[in-house]
């Protein structure tokens, strides 16, 4: 039998009980469609997530004051408060043979001003490595200068968005603002203003690093970043900043050193669980579908006995009834999936209009699963009815009993 | 030519067992025309079944044109039914949603003819049985005897060498079954064996020969010796 003729008798088979099928097509599609959206939801959080973490830059270490790991051994017997971290702390980290670049951070609050005008925004003191280490893009001026890290001098780099509310429309670079009671000069505003791990780049204000320890009045790190000289040597890196620190803080291990690494291996596995337990559920609902189609190939083969006597009448083998029917169970399920996908595939778009905040986006590989699950399922249900079929004895199956 | 040959053939019904057919033999010549008859219950369609490959027997041998097709496997047999022996029911069996073209033919779609080689025979086919302006017709728009008809044009699509009908008039009317009955003696003269089973004794006198099948057997064994 050729192909073509396989086919068409099967799609003229399938479409003789319309309602029948249409249900079934209705049960394939939403089975297929929630296990491609639910794929899809999980992938693109996924995505989100780590799109937000690489653009930290993957050769990135941070390095927080405290221990956050219980490492065994028994617990201090005072209470015991991690050192701080200070700038000396920081500029010995940078003469680590495997540290490209270091950035201390000390992140505040507090009140900008300019005549009259007054906003509260983060102020973030910092060195001018922050501006490689955190892929910072300037729109005019440029980044805190490099050189002696215990120098205030009294500069400020601004966000685009806080550079509009205090300035307007009319130019910044050269002019001044204050910050709590203290004078900064803008030599540079930031471009693409987005959101990074939390921060608005839009409403920032950066200053070195030890003008903000005299205007928070304060001598502590809020974190050190570190960039490795390549993502290879990240382990060794966070080995000799341990030994650095412990080094200068009389052999304590007080401080936490996250790799990036680390924690985007965590959110993958976490995100994966996610999706793939999502998907189980969704595919539930594929069972279900093929049990329709099994269902929907049972009652076929028993309204058309007398088709399947004839046909074997007239010469066809088992090999070709079985070859039939299970070509009506796989088409079937096939324009099922397809439908599924399509409606995935608009439901995925309608949600990107609703939510554009959250980059919803179609799993790349989704719908060849999605398409494989629905072939598989549709051959593996229709493969008991398509026995059935061919089993029939052909003067059974004519006979008017 | 047809060689039966101590054919049984026993259904059990729950735990009794019928015989519908016992120790039948039966020689028919190519080209001859036999009437089956018998009352009801006397195993002529079971007979007809083992003839048309529709149904293996229990016992005994059945050879076609020299072959024992009682030996061949389902395949083959398959193969027998389509190339070898046309049927034709009581009940017509026509595919309910195909055309009478496409009932006419499914055997050609089976056994993988070209399209436009189906085109040109089922066409012809279907002209030579009077029914060139019926192609496009599904069953129910045809009448008993058009629909007959046409399940005799798809019996015979592949030139069998046996044509095997089983009351092919005992669904219609007089004047329709009267036609029908001359379209398979045309069949027959052109050279098909022709094995029909009749309830109608006038029909069964219009045959050569007939077999009379009384409780599963041959009756006096009249079928067994005849020669033309
Ligand atoms: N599949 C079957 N299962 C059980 N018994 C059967 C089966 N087929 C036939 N029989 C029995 O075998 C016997 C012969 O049946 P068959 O159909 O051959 O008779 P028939 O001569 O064709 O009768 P009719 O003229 O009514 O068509 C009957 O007793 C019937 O009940
Ligand atoms: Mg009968």
């Amino acid at each position: 039998m050729r192909l073509r003729d396989i086919l068409s008798f099967s799609i003229r088979a399938a479409t003789a009980n319309r309602g029948r099928v249409l249900l079934m097509l209705l049960a394939m599609a939403i089975g297929v469609g929630s296990v491609v959206v639910f794929i899809s939801l999980g992938d693109s959080a996924r995505n989100y997530v780590i799109d937000q973490f690489s653009s930290l830059g993957t050769d990135l270490l941070i390095v927080l004051p405290g221990r956050s790991e219980t490492t065994g051994g028994p617990p201090p017997l005072l209470g015991e408060t991690p050192r701080d971290l200070t700038l000396d702390d920081a500029m010995a980290l940078s003469r680590a043979r495997t540290v490209r670049r270091m950035a201390p951070i000390i992140a505040g609050s507090a009140p900008i001003s300019v005549q009259g005008l007054e906003r509260e925004m983060l102020v973030l003191g910092s060195s001018s490595e922050l501006f490689a280490i955190r892929h910072l893009a300037l729109s005019q001026g440029s980044f805190l200068p490099p050189g002696d890290l215990s120098r205030a001098e009294s500069v400020c780099v601004i966000g685009l968005k806080g550079k509009k509310e205090l300035f307007g429309s009319g130019p910044a670079i050269g002019r001044w603002l204050r910050i709590g009671d203290r004078r900064f000069r803008v030599i540079g505003i930031l471009s693409s203003p987005g959101v990074s791990l939390g921060e608005d780049l839009g409403e920032i204000v950066i200053i070195p690093v030890a003008a903000a320890q005299s205007l928070f009045n304060a001598s502590s790190l809020f974190r050190i970043l570190v960039e490795a000289k390549n993502s290879a040597v990240i382990e060794p890196t966070r080995q000799a900043i341990l030994e650095i620190i412990r080094q200068r803080h009389e052999g304590e291990d007080d401080i936490t050193v996250i790799t990036q690494d680390a924690v985007l291996t965590t959110f993958n596995r976490i995100f994966q669980a996610l999706t793939l337990s999502v998907t189980g559920i969704a595919a539930i609902s594929l069972v279900v579908a093929g049990i329709m189609i099994m269902n929907v190939m049972l009652v076929a083969v028993s309204n058309r006995r007398a088709e399947i006597g004839l046909l074997k009448a007239i010469g066809a083998s088992r090999g070709q009834i079985l070859g039939l029917f299970l070509a009506e169970s796989t088409l079937l399920s096939t324009v099922g999936a397809a439908i599924g996908l399509v409606v995935a595939l608009l439901g995925i778009r309608l949600a990107g209009i609703l939510f554009p905040q959250f980059p919803l986006q179609l799993a790349p590989w989704s719908p060849a699963i999605a398409i494989a699950v629905a072939l598989i399922s549709g051959i593996a249900f229709g493969v008991l009815p398509a026995h059935r079929a061919a089993n029939l004895e052909p003067a059974l199956a004519l006979a008017r009993r | 030519m047809i060689q039966l040959r101590h054919i049984e053939r026993v259904f059990m019904v729950g735990e009794e067992e019928v015989h519908a057919l016992r120790d039948v033999s039966i020689t028919a010549e190519a080209g001859e025309y036999i009437a089956i008859m018998g009352p009801s219950g006397s195993g002529k369609s079971s007979l007809l079944n083992i003839l048309g490959l529709l149904d293996r027997p229990d016992s005994g041998a059945y050879e076609l044109d020299g072959t024992l097709v009682s030996n061949l496997d389902e395949k083959q047999q398959a193969a027998i039914r389509m190339h070898k022996i046309g049927f034709v029911f009581q009940f017509f069996h026509l595919v309910p949603r195909l055309s009478a073209f496409d009932n006419v033919a499914l055997p050609l779609v089976l056994s993988g003819v070209k399209p436009d080689e189906r085109q040109t025979r089922v066409s012809t086919a279907l002209a030579a049985f009077g029914l060139g302006n019926r192609a496009r017709h599904r069953p129910d728009q045809l009448s008993g005897g058009q629909r007959q008809r046409v399940a005799i044009a798809r019996a015979t699509i592949m030139q069998p060498s046996v044509i095997l009908a089983d009351e092919p008039t005992g669904n219609l009317d007089r004047s329709s079954g009267i036609e029908v009955a001359e379209i398979l003696e045309e069949l027959n003269h052109q050279g098909m064996t022709l094995i029909m089973v009749t309830h109608d004794p006038d029909m069964g006198k219009r045959s050569r020969r007939q077999i009379l099948m009384v409780d599963g057997r041959v009756e006096g064994g009249k079928g067994e010796d005849r020669s033309p």
